[in-house]
C-alpha cells in the first residue's frame, strides 16, 4: 500500500472540501478500495474518512418513498422493513452480494461506486485504459469470461459489478450530491453511470469532490419483484448474467414491465423499447423471445463470453415464466 | 534465532535482535525488516524513498481491555491484532476479504478485519478469538467446534467461530439471506441452507463443512 495521509471529516462540507483535491479519496466501508489499495490500483495520498457523518439513515420521503443515506451498510439496508415489504428486488440484489462481513462493513454510496472485477484492471502489470488511461485493453483479446457485451468500446468491455445498483435501477432511484459549495443535485440512476467510450476511467458523472449524500426510491411500481443472479457459485460471487424484474401480469397478460441487467455492461443495462414489448402481451414465449431480441440488440461476445447472450435469453425467459405464472 | 516471542508479554513490542549467527542463518532480510519501523512492514512498503505518513493514535477497546496505539494509517485492522497486540487469533488467509479467516466482531457486528484500517475503529469495541472463552471454559461455539471436528487444518477455524457468533445474532435479529423464501416474514427458520449461505463468506479449504454446520447448530441449540 502506497503511504496516505489520513483524516476524519466532522461534516460533509468539509469531506467535499478535502475530496476536490488530487490525491484525495473518500473512504466509506472501504471493502473495495482498500482491496485496490493494496495491489497498487488505487493509490489516494490523502484518505478522508466519512464513517463518523451522520448519512446513516433510511426515512420515508412525502410521496410514499425512501431516502437512504449513504452510510446505510449494504446488511442493514436489505434487512430494513420497509424494504423487504415494498422494494423486494432490492432487498434480494443486496443479499446476492458479496458475503454477510462485507456487506456489515459496504455502504450504500461506496456499493454505487464500487470498481470493476477485471482481472486486468486489477493487475498492475497489464494494460488497462480504465486504470492506466491509453495503456490499451487486455481484456479484449484476452481472458474474458466475465466482461461486457453490450455498450462497449475498442478500450474497455468491463462490466460494473454492482447487484445493488442494477435494483436501483428498475426502481428509478436517484443519487443526491453535494459539493464543497454545498449546492446539492439529484442525479436519476440511468444517468449516472457511463458508457466506457474512449474514457473508461470516467464511471460516472459525479464531478471531483462531488459526494454521495442519500439515494432515492419513489414508491414502489405495481407488480411481482424478482431478482435472478446467475453465477459460478451458489453464493458469494459476482454475477455472469443478472435480472432484476418488476413486472405487473394477471391471467396470462403482461400489463407492466421494469427489466435491468447486471453483469453485461459498463453500467446496469435497461433498454426501455424491450419492456413496451411487454406491454399489453399475451405471458408467452414468442413474446418473452421479443423482449430478450431488444435487450440483445447489438450485443457480441469477446470469445470468453460470448455463452452470456444465450444466458441472458434464458435468464430472463426464466424470470418472466417465474413471475407470469405466479400472478 | 532465539524464540524471543514465548518471553514476550501480551501486548508488549516484537524485538528482533540481530547478531552474527543471525545474519549468518537468515540472510539479509531480518536486517531490513529491523531498519524500518514495523507498521510500513506490514502495510507492505519495504523498499521504496516514500517519506513516512504522520502516525495516527487510535485507542481499541479489544475483548474488554482498551488499548492505545501509534499507528501507520495504513495499519489495517488485522494487522493491528497480529503484528502489534500478538493478538495472532485472527487469521491472514487471503488478505483480500475473500476467506474469512480475519472475521472479528466489531460492535458486535462480523466484518473481516483485513479490509479496514485499524484508525477506522477508533473508540470502537472488537471482539477477537481471544476473547470468547471464560477463563477455562470455551465459548458455545468453541466447544460446539471440538465435539464435530468442526475443522482438519484449523486455519479457518478462528474466522468460522466468529463468523458463526455473527450470524447467530444476524439471525436472531431477523435479517433474511439471499435463501431465505419469504422476506415479508419477520424472521427466517435457520435451516442447514441457510446456515450455509450465511456462512459463505467463510472458506474451509479442508472442506469441514458439514461439521461446521453441525457445530453451528448445536451452539444455536437445534437438533443436530
Amino acid at each position: 500500500m502506497k503511504a496516505f495521509t489520513y483524516q476524519r471529516a466532522d461534516s460533509t462540507a468539509q469531506a467535499a472540501a478535502a475530496a476536490v483535491e488530487p490525491g484525495a479519496k473518500i473512504i466509506a466501508g472501504g471493502t473495495n478500495l482498500l482491496d485496490l489499495m493494496k495491489l497498487q490500483v488505487e493509490t489516494p495520498s490523502n484518505l478522508v474518512d466519512i464513517n463518523r457523518l451522520p448519512l446513516d439513515k433510511i426515512e420515508e420521503t412525502p410521496d410514499g418513498g425512501l431516502r437512504i443515506g449513504t452510510l446505510v451498510r449494504n446488511s442493514d439496508l436489505a434487512a430494513d422493513p420497509r424494504v423487504r415489504q415494498r422494494y423486494g428486488v432490492l432487498s434480494r440484489a443486496l443479499l446476492a452480494g458479496a458475503s454477510a462481513q462485507l456487506r456489515n462493513k459496504a455502504t450504500t454510496g461506496g456499493n454505487l461506486l464500487q470498481r470493476t472485477r477485471c482481472y486486468y484492471f486489477y493487475d498492475i502489470t497489464k494494460p488497462c485504459n480504465k486504470r492506466s488511461p491509453g495503456s490499451g485493453c487486455a481484456a479484449i483479446a484476452g481472458f474474458n469470461r466475465i466482461h461486457a457485451i453490450l455498450g462497449t468500446s475498442e478500450h474497455c468491455i468491463a462490466t460494473h459489478p454492482s447487484d445493488m445498483a442494477v435494483a436501483m435501477r428498475t426502481l428509478d432511484a436517484k443519487v443526491e450530491t453535494v459539493n464543497r459549495q454545498g449546492e446539492t443535485k439529484v442525479i436519476p440512476i440511468a444517468e449516472f453511470y457511463r458508457l466506457p467510450g474512449n474514457t473508461p476511467e470516467i464511471e460516472t458523472s459525479l464531478k471531483p469532490g462531488e459526494i454521495i449524500t442519500a439515494v432515492t426510491l419513489p414508491p414502489p411500481p405495481p407488480g411481482v419483484q424478482v431478482y435472478r443472479k446467475v453465477r459460478d457459485r451458489a453464493s458469494y460471487a459476482f454475477a455472469l448474467v443478472s435480472v432484476a424484474a418488476i413486472v405487473d401480469s394477471t391471467r396470462g397478460r403482461i400489463r407492466s414491465a421494469r427489466l435491468a441487467f447486471g453483469g453485461l455492461a459498463h453500467r446496469p443495462w435497461r433498454v426501455a423499447y424491450a419492456e413496451q414489448r411487454l406491454v399489453n402481451a399475451p405471458a408467452n414465449t414468442t413474446t418473452f423471445t421479443a423482449a430478450a431480441d431488444a435487450v440483445l440488440e447489438g450485443a457480441h461476445g469477446f470469445g470468453g463470453n460470448d455463452f452470456k447472450l444465450p444466458l441472458t435469453r434464458r435468464t430472463l425467459t426464466g424470470v418472466l415464466l417465474e413471475i407470469t405464472t405466479q400472478s | 534465532m532465539d524464540d524471543h516471542e514465548s518471553n514476550r508479554a501480551p501486548g508488549a513490542p516484537i524485538r528482533v535482535e540481530v547478531n552474527r549467527r543471525t545474519v549468518i542463518e537468515t540472510g539479509t532480510t531480518v536486517l531490513l525488516l529491523t531498519a524500518l519501523p514495523r507498521a510500513a512492514v506490514a502495510a507492505g512498503s519495504v523498499g521504496n524513498n516514500e517519506p513516512l505518513p504522520p502516525p495516527v493514535n487510535v485507542e481499541l477497546q479489544i475483548n474488554g481491555r482498551r488499548h492505545s496505539l501509534t499507528l501507520d494509517p495504513r495499519t489495517t485492522l488485522l494487522d493491528a491484532l497480529r503484528e502489534h497486540l500478538a493478538l495472532t487469533g485472527s487469521k491472514k488467509g487471503c488478505d483480500h476479504g475473500q476467506c474469512g479467516a480475519c472475521t472479528v466482531l466489531i460492535e458486535g457486528r462480523r466484518i473481516n478485519s483485513c479490509l479496514t484500517l485499524a484508525v477506522m475503529h477508533d473508540g470502537q469495541t472488537i471482539t477477537t478469538i481471544e476473547g470468547l472463552a471464560q477463563g477455562e471454559n470455551l465459548h458455545p461455539l468453541q466447544t460446539a467446534f471440538v465435539e464435530h471436528d468442526g475443522f482438519q487444518c484449523g486455519y479457518c477455524t478462528s474466522g468460522q467461530i466468529c463468523s458463526a457468533i455473527g450470524m447467530l445474532a444476524e439471525s436472531r435479529s431477523g435479517m433474511p439471506s439471499y435463501v431465505t423464501e419469504d422476506l415479508t416474514k419477520s424472521a427466517a427458520e435457520l435451516t442447514d441452507a441457510e446456515i450455509r449461505e450465511r456462512m459463505s463468506g467463510n472458506i474451509c479449504r479442508c472442506a469441514a463443512y458439514p461439521n461446521i454446520v453441525e457445530a453451528i447448530k448445536q451452539a444455536a441449540g437445534m437438533p443436530t
